[in-house]
């Protein structure tokens, strides 16, 4: 090429260079605009649900001087235990606030200040009297759980100036309330109820436990059936099958299973495990194996992608010392896949924690008030006691509704975390 | 199910073999299959006879007959997809892992047919050990790399005869005096030199009759390849040991007898010196002179 020639090749060059950085720079911005705005979104959505879930955490008490006349309480003073659980709690609480506000007279506004107190105080407050019957007689100040609207109030979540048919609250509660809190009277603690009880109708009294403890039935049942079955199944399809056409046939059903939309292994097991081998609907156990069929796929996946990425060398090693191939496989291959494996399949398992349309075509949208103590018993999980709330119109619940979401996601994160840290771990190896 | 067809020597890469498969066609010597030299000797540890390797209908190795002598140090070279690593994977059944490839003729280890139905291939690489190309200990410690044999065989019945085995298949491999105080560190975690050595150190552990070498020091640099040189010299007192090599020095440093394939075919066998002072075929003269390869 003569020199004239190669002058225009440079020229040509270095005109076309200022497009091409300029493309790249604009490929750049895109990007970080992308990224941006996903977090922005993000920011959002947590900003949204943190605010709106952290009153959940609190809950508002007050302070009540009761009475716990023997009269009152409709027992004689040295009533047995039974006695004592049918005594008249409510009608000492209720006797104890119009003590405390002595102008309240009318019926009605009788009834508008009795409901600034939970219906579960009376319960709180028979079990004190019952561990303890030496009160019975005395008078004495005890923080008594306020009712949700009353809560709402304190916690500032009502205002006065919606108009009074609007809100559920009235003003007359709205002064007492003001006058409880100027004789520092009503007190915010750490919800703690949240956490020990099961569903209510009331939601001062309404906690996640139940829903706790279906989701670690439910998550138990999919993992002891979905990560063996998984694993070997990848073990295996990768190791020992053939290639053939079956095997062909059977890795793209399982690519397309992955892809089946949740609710179709609701209908699956509504069909299969319950209408006919007759397994007890709302049951932890059944939500187990119709979650372990939607996450088998993935951990099948990933677990296949985990051993392919084990180099040949580590087989040949291990076969050129003279290792069958169960011993290479289970010796080397699995060790060294084993970050991969565990990684898909908590991520599999995490999805699994996360669903709810197939636990509600199985009957795991029930009201449940109790604890579940086993995979038979009637229980509901986190996402679906969210989607209860979610529907319920007390206001309560709103709150409930984020509250529960931030265990969910809690757990999320926690188990995202431990998929890094036993990747990590174990690569260190 | 897995990658392994491509490791087999390039000899799966058919371009360029049907171009060379024409220059060879042009020498007379190849239109007959007789290998030049003398294959067969006396006290056969190993022998393989009118050997022939598919894969698929690919043909690799073309009516091989080879001897590999008791205590002697083989060596194998050629050319690029000639068939010596094929050949050398033959010898202890590596390649049954490959489902494409097939193997017909006779191969014996002390005079047993290795492909004989009643030959266990975990029993015959416990007999016929193999130290790879790339060095490739197991992700764990060095102490657990060279016991790992003994212990899926139960060579060893105690911790202490177990510490021995190690102690003494590192001695052998002249790696213990560098590791000895981290025995527990990762094997990974050594130079390359001392990965190969530490995999030297892995198959003398069950005590082998024979040792395959494919390649062993194509990754290291001329020191630790020196190391794995003079390993090899002291070993052969020992074990039987057959290696495939790309570098005809090392060949020539290394081996009693050579043995030079080309595009599948054993051309020309013989004591290492006369093959390297005065090859009778053309090839082997082209080949060691560096006119191709």
């Amino acid at each position: 090429m003569s020199s004239a020639n190669s002058y225009k090749n440079t020229a040509a060059i270095k005109a076309s260079l200022k497009k091409r950085y300029a493309r790249e720079r604009r490929f750049q911005w895109y990007g970080r605009i992308a990224v941006m705005t996903g977090f922005v979104f993000l920011f959002i959505l947590l900003a949204d649900i943190v605010g709106k879930g952290l009153p959940a955490f609190t809950q508002q008490y007050i302070k009540v001087t009761l009475d716990l006349d023997a009269d009152r309480l409709g027992v004689a003073p040295d009533a047995s235990e039974a006695e004592l659980l049918r005594a008249d709690y409510l009608g000492v609480i209720r006797s104890s606030l119009r003590d405390m506000f002595p102008e309240v007279t009318d019926r009605k506004e009788k009834r508008q200040l009795y409901r600034l107190i939970s219906i579960g105080a009376e319960y709180d407050l028979r079990d004190a009297v019952v561990d303890d019957p030496g009160l019975i007689g005395q008078k004495f100040d005890k923080w008594l759980l306020a009712h949700a609207e009353a809560a709402s109030y304190l916690k500032g979540q009502v205002s006065r100036d919606l108009p009074e048919g609007d809100r559920k609250l009235k003003n007359t509660q709205m002064d007492w309330l003001d006058s409880l809190r100027d004789r520092d009277r009503t007190e915010g603690r750490f919800n703690t109820l949240f956490f020990t009880e099961g569903d209510s109708r009331e939601p001062e009294l309404a906690g996640i436990k139940a829903a706790l403890y279906g989701s670690f039935f439910t998550l138990l049942v999919t993992f002891l059936l979905a990560f063996p079955v998984g694993v070997f199944a990848a073990v295996y399809l990768e190791e020992f099958a053939p290639r053939n056409r079956l095997t062909d046939l059977i890795e793209i059903n399982i690519n397309n299973l992955a892809a089946v939309p949740s609710i179709v292994f609701g209908l699956l097991g509504l069909a299969v495990f319950i209408n006919f081998f007759e397994l007890p609907r709302s049951a932890p156990l059944v939500g187990g194996v119709v979650l372990s069929l939607m996450t088998l796929p993935t951990i099948i996946i990933t677990s296949r992608a985990a051993i392919q990425a084990v180099p040949p060398s580590i087989r040949e090693a291990a076969l050129g010392v003279g290792a069958s191939k169960l011993q290479t496989v289970f010796h080397h291959v699995l060790p060294v896949s084993m970050p991969g494996i565990l990684t898909g399949s908590i991520i599999g398992m995490a999805q699994a924690l996360g669903e709810s349309a197939p636990l509600l075509m199985i009957g795991m949208v029930a009201f449940i008030m109790d604890v579940p103590g086993g995979v038979t018993d009637p229980a509901t999980v986190l996402p679906v006691q969210v989607f209860l709330w979610a529907d319920s119109p007390e206001r309560g619940f709103t709150e409930k509704t984020s509250g529960a979401i931030m265990v969910l996601m809690g757990f999320l994160i926690v188990m995202n975390a431990l998929a890094i840290y036993l990747r990590r771990r174990f690569e260190l190896k | 199910m897995n990658s392994m067809t491509v490791t087999a020597d390039g000899v799966i890469s058919s371009p360029a073999t049907a171009r060379a498969d024409l220059d060879i066609r042009e020498h007379e010597h190849v239109s007959h299959y007789q290998t030049i030299g003398e294959p067969f000797v006396d006290n056969a540890k190993m022998s393989a006879r009118n050997v022939n390797v598919f894969y698929d209908d690919k043909q690799a190795i073309f009516d091989v007959s080879l001897d590999i002598g008791g205590n002697e140090v083989i060596a194998m070279i050629g050319p690029s997809g000639c068939g010596k690593s094929t050949f050398l994977r033959v010898l202890n059944r590596m390649n049954d892992i490959i489902p494409i490839c097939r193997v017909q003729g006779d191969i014996s280890l002390d005079g047993d047919n290795i492909y004989g139905s009643d030959q266990d291939t975990v029993l015959l690489r416990a007999r016929v050990g193999m130290v790879f190309q790339k060095p490739n200990p197991f992700p764990k410690s060095i102490y657990e790399n060279v016991a790992y044999g003994p212990r899926i065989h139960g060579l060893a019945h105690s911790k202490a005869e177990m510490d021995e085995i190690v102690e003494t298949s590192l001695r052998r491999a002249s790696l213990f005096d560098e590791v000895k105080d981290q025995l527990d560190k990762p094997g990974t975690g050594l130079s390359g030199g001392q990965q190969q050595r530490l995999c030297i150190a892995r198959a003398i552990a069950v005590s082998p009759e024979v040792i395959l070498m494919d390649e062993p020091c194509s990754a290291l640099d001329p020191i630790a390849t020196a190391r794995i040189e003079e390993l090899i010299d002291e070993l052969k007192a020992n074990y039987t040991i057959a290696i495939v090599t790309h570098s005809m020095q090392q060949a020539a440093r290394v081996s009693e007898r050579t043995a030079y394939f080309h595009l599948g075919k054993l051309i020309e066998v013989g004591d290492t010196k006369e093959i390297f002072t005065m090859p009778k075929h053309e090839l082997t003269e082209n080949y060691i002179t560096g006119r191709f390869g």
